[in-house]
């Protein structure tokens, strides 16, 4: 129950860890502001980009969204066992 | 070809197949070893219900009429899963801590457990819900169309209505067959869940199969697809920015919200890690399930005659190819995906309409609540069973009246804005402490007011529910008013204008009606919960149970949670406070655990209302409060390890005290008994001695007196006997120097012996024994002797010891995986608290009744259970005296 006040500066494992989840935290953003470009095209029939083009793009950051995802997740996963090990 | 009538076969057998899957799940899951079932695999697939018939049929439709605009709906979604570590974690770990059964609940159990609130989303989920049910039935119905068409030989099959009605129908069974098994207290479907997963792969695969054939089957690869694609009627990029916004945002806030989801994703979740893997998984899923919508739906453009419905191109496409088994597999997924989400719309819904409308007009219609008589399970299943059809059967009258027209095919997203209201009550509640009841009603009522008037109603068509004048000049001629353009901002997308208000208003709303107002107690201990859930996942606590009896609790929680788990939950509480038996102190801990354990059976705020009617409404203390407006970490620290420590010095208190009593307790009946057994031997050795001193000195006695004198002194001897046996008996059970005879046997053998030997030997044979000889055939291995001694020992007790007018023994025989629990009730008084701590003491009696044994009975039973490797208990809360044996299925290993 007690919460033991954290220090001020962490360990090198319990610092990366934070900042792993730092960017798990920025990934919808970062995947918001890349599919919100398409609003910088030009709509319309006499659009200069293309639907192949627009639905390479689109697919592009949709996978790197989820390899991004995985990565992270394994890292993530890595990360907590190894707290767990340690907290034992 | 093939006909309807395979069709028709191919449906029944994937029906079946589904009904077996979900039939083994739940075996397996009953038997403990359905830790498969319990994947992260099977997690993300069962979120894929966000995939309905409407992405199935619909996104080629949708792309075919609007270019790219369709992945909004699954760009939302993914965005979401993607930033899982803000909203979805804590949405997790708030519904494993205060078992969460639905977003009603949700809502209702951030905001102070209000009814009010949760009857209120109820209604509005079901009325956001019941025309995506409608729009299932349609596309099943729909598809089923297209083969009968392309097949002239009508089978009487093709009426639309009466597809329609099969197809609700049976999925009304499979939820009520899968979803209301039992009332389970995690509220998990592990049946229904494994069916989804399954459905999700049947759809993946099926649309998979379709866009694989339409690119290189049709297409001619790759590189000529995308050719076509450019050149076709949707080959610019043509986009309006301000729809692309919104309905990215509109679809994030619909997964969160759609009840279905909130379902399969916090009330169905079993472990947080689970959603660390769908957090790729799931958009990965989303991404291949959009991935050939384009080419299917431009080379349906090309090859399919004008004017035929973009909707079915899945399937037309394939059967106007030619590939009658790709447009046979196709209509698999469509009809998976359709199926999957009624099956858990239709739960989601009914839980909520049980546990807050049915639920709650029962108990109060039935006038005294939670002490009634009766079991509420029942009438809790009951409820739920009925609303799952009342939801099925309301998706079917929609479809009915809306003629099954193209009035469905834009109720998607207008569905998608109405549950989205519940966004900012959501998010409010679990990230701002400040939200409060009042704040929530108001922001929720002005969204749903605003959603309605400008987005659904409009939606019928001008002129059909809301006036042509009303959508020109305004209501009452106030043109700031009009539907489609509040403020007389003209020109706008009426959707995106209806999302922009009905959300910006709600929020606005929610956030000055909860600034201005006050919360109660409990509706800021529920947020500091609910906001904090990270720093501190223990329950504040709420009740002051010194009023509460412990008695009466166990009883309501039998009702609902049925005697076998509320047996379980009160023993494994008193153990926890270290007091021995089945009744802990009502303490205020003890009162958070059941009513969390009772509100994952009816709900947060029934079970809040059931528990305040026991023990007398809810208290918060001062000491709650301080420790919510607590904000400084070392405060908290010292309160809580001053806490911990008088908890425990409490604790050990407890323990003490028993202790003391039941030395005092034995002590004194030892003395008692050490008079009792002088008394005993000397009685039987006064007349030894009288009258072997008889039979010596006096020689004139008659043959006959000779004979009577003689077995007056066998029959003392032989008593006296019996006692010292008893003793020694005792004596050798409790050093384990016994030889167990181990036999195999049949427990309704031992029974019937010991029945017929407790009943025959007694002048007194009034007591009825009842018993239900169809649970008592169950194989034992033990030694049999030795359990019939016991059995005989409490039958014969309550023969003796019980005082009702028409006294009645109750053997309830119950097995479970590895051992066998046997009742024994009768309808006495029972015994009273005091005596249920000694009863199975050496010389202990209760009261001073009937002279009886030394008092040595159940102290042997209960050595004879031990050295069985069982045990035998006193069973509180049953009405009368009540003992529990719990003997081992098979006894491995022999005693020495």
């Amino acid at each position: 129950m007690s919460e033991r006040r954290t220090p001020l500066f962490l360990e090198r494992q319990s610092y990366r860890r934070r900042r792993l989840i730092d960017m798990i935290r920025m990934l919808p953003v970062i995947g918001a502001l890349l599919w919100a470009v398409p609003l910088l095209w030009r709509s319309g029939p006499d659009s200069d980009v293309s639907t192949s083009t627009a639905i390479i793009y689109l697919f592009g950051v949709w996978l790197a969204m989820v390899l991004l995802g995985a990565v992270m997740a394994k890292l993530l996963k890595l990360a907590e066992t190894e707290q767990d090990i340690k907290d034992t | 070809m093939a006909t309807l009538n395979i069709l028709v076969a191919v449906c029944l057998i994937y029906v079946t197949f589904l009904f077996t899957v979900a039939f083994a799940a739940e075996r397996a899951a009953r038997r403990g070893h359905g830790g498969w079932l319990r994947s992260p695999l099977v997690y993300t697939l069962s979120l894929s219900i966000y995939c309905t018939a409407w992405t199935f049929y619909g996104a080629v439709g949708y792309a075919a009429r609007s270019g790219l605009e369709y992945l909004t709906i699954y760009i939302g979604p993914t965005l979401v899963m993607v930033g899982w570590w803000w909203i979805l974690r804590k949405l997790v770990r708030i519904g494993r801590s205060q078992r969460i059964t639905s977003i009603a609940d949700m809502i209702s159990s951030r905001y102070g457990k209000s009814n009010l609130l949760a009857v209120g989303v109820t209604i509005l989920a079901v009325i956001g819900t019941t025309p995506y049910i409608a729009l299932q039935l349609q596309s099943v119905t729909l598809s089923f169309a297209v083969f009968s068409e392309s097949q002239p030989v009508a089978g009487g099959i093709t009426d639309q209505d009466s597809t329609a009605l099969w197809v609700a129908m049976g999925l009304a069974l499979f939820t009520i067959l899968f979803g209301t098994r039992n009332l389970d207290v995690n509220e998990r479907h592990h049946g229904v869940v494994i069916a989804i997963a399954v459905e999700a792969v049947v759809k993946l695969f099926a649309l998979l199969a379709v866009g694989v054939f339409v690119v290189w089957g049709v297409g001619g690869g790759l590189d000529e697809t995308l050719q076509r694609i450019d050149a076709s009627e949707i080959g610019r990029w043509e986009m309006r920015g301000d729809r692309w916004a919104s309905l990215i945002f509109l679809s994030a806030a619909a997964f969160l919200c759609l009840p279905r989801m909130f379902q399969v994703m916090v009330v169905e979740s079993d472990r947080e890690s689970h959603l660390r893997t769908a957090s790729w998984a799931f958009p990965a899923y989303l991404m291949v399930m959009s991935l050939f919508v384009v080419p299917i739906a431009v080379l349906g453009l090309d090859l399919l005659p004008e004017g035929s419905n973009p909707d079915l191109f899945v399937l037309t496409l394939p059967l106007a190819t030619g590939n009658e088994s790709l447009a046979m597999l196709s209509f698999l997924g469509g009809f998976s995906s359709a199926t999957s989400m009624v099956i858990v719309a239709a739960l989601a819904l009914s839980t909520m309409v049980s546990n807050h409308i049915v639920m709650p007009i029962w108990l109060s219609a039935t006038g005294g609540g939670a002490t009634i008589s009766g079991d509420v399970r029942n009438v809790v299943i009951l409820s739920r069973r009925i609303s799952i059809g009342g939801v099925v059967a309301l998706g079917y009258l929609y479809f009915q009246l809306s003629g099954g027209g193209t009035a469905l095919a834009s109720i998607g997203l207008i569905s998608f804005a109405g549950v989205a209201q519940f966004l900012p009550v959501l998010l409010g509640g679990i990230f701002w402490r400040g939200a409060t009841r009042i704040g929530a009603f108001a922001g929720l009522s002005v969204g749903f007011v605003v959603w309605t008037y400008a987005l659904l109603l409009p939606s019928f068509g001008s002129g059909a529910l809301i006036s042509e004048s009303v959508m020109l000049n305004g209501p009452f001629g106030l043109s700031w008013l009009r539907p489609q353009a509040f403020f007389g901002i003209d020109g706008m997308d009426p959707l995106v204008h209806a999302i922009l208000w009905s959300i910006s208003l709600n929020t606005l709303v929610f956030f000055v009606a909860s600034l201005m107002g006050f919360p109660s107690p409990l509706e800021r201990l529920q947020g500091a919960q609910f906001v904090n859930v990270f720093e501190h996942s223990r329950r504040p606590q709420g009740w002051s149970g010194n009023v509460a009896q412990s008695e009466d609790l166990m009883i309501m929680a039998q009702r609902i949670l049925g005697a076998q788990e509320a047996q379980k939950l009160f023993e494994s509480e008193a153990r926890r406070q270290g007091v021995s038996g089945y009744l802990p102190d009502p303490s205020p801990d003890f009162l958070q655990v059941l009513e969390r354990e009772l509100s994952g059976s009816v709900g947060a705020a029934t079970a809040h209302a059931m528990i305040g009617q026991i023990v007398g409404g809810a208290s918060v203390s001062v000491r709650d409060l301080m420790a919510v407006a607590d904000e400084t970490a070392q405060m908290m620290e010292h309160s809580s390890q001053l806490e911990a420590k008088s908890e425990e010095q409490a604790r050990t208190a407890r323990q003490l005290r028993q202790a003391n009593e039941k030395l005092t307790q034995i002590s004194v009946q030892k003395d008692a008994f050490l008079s009792q057994v002088s008394h005993e031997l000397r009685t039987p050795m006064t007349s030894i001695r009288a009258f072997s001193e008889i039979l010596r000195d006096n020689e004139r006695l008659s043959e006959a007196e000779k004979v009577k004198y003689s077995s007056i002194i066998h029959g003392e001897a032989i008593r006296l006997t019996r006692l010292l046996d008893d003793l020694l008996d005792l004596s050798v059970l409790e050093n384990g120097q016994v030889n167990l005879n181990l036999q195999r046997g049949v427990l309704s053998n031992v029974l019937d012996h010991a029945v017929s030997s407790a009943l025959t030997g007694s002048i007194d044979t009034r007591l009825h024994v009842y018993r239900d000889r169809t649970q008592e055939a169950i194989p034992i291995n033990t030694d049999l002797d030795r359990l019939s001694q016991v059995f005989i020992n409490l039958i014969s007790n309550a023969q003796k010891y019980c005082d009702a007018d028409a006294p009645e023994l109750t053997i309830v025989v119950r097995p479970s995986a590895n051992q066998i629990q046997i009742d024994f009730v009768d309808n006495g008084s029972g015994i009273s608290k005091t005596d249920q701590a000694v009863i199975f003491e050496k010389f202990a009696r209760v009261g001073e009744m009937k002279a009886g044994g030394a008092g040595l009975g159940l102290a042997i039973c209960r050595e004879i259970m031990v050295r069985l490797d069982g045990s035998i208990n006193y069973l509180p809360g049953q009405g009368g005296a009540a003992f529990r044996v719990l003997l081992p299925v098979s006894l491995a290993k022999p005693a020495h």
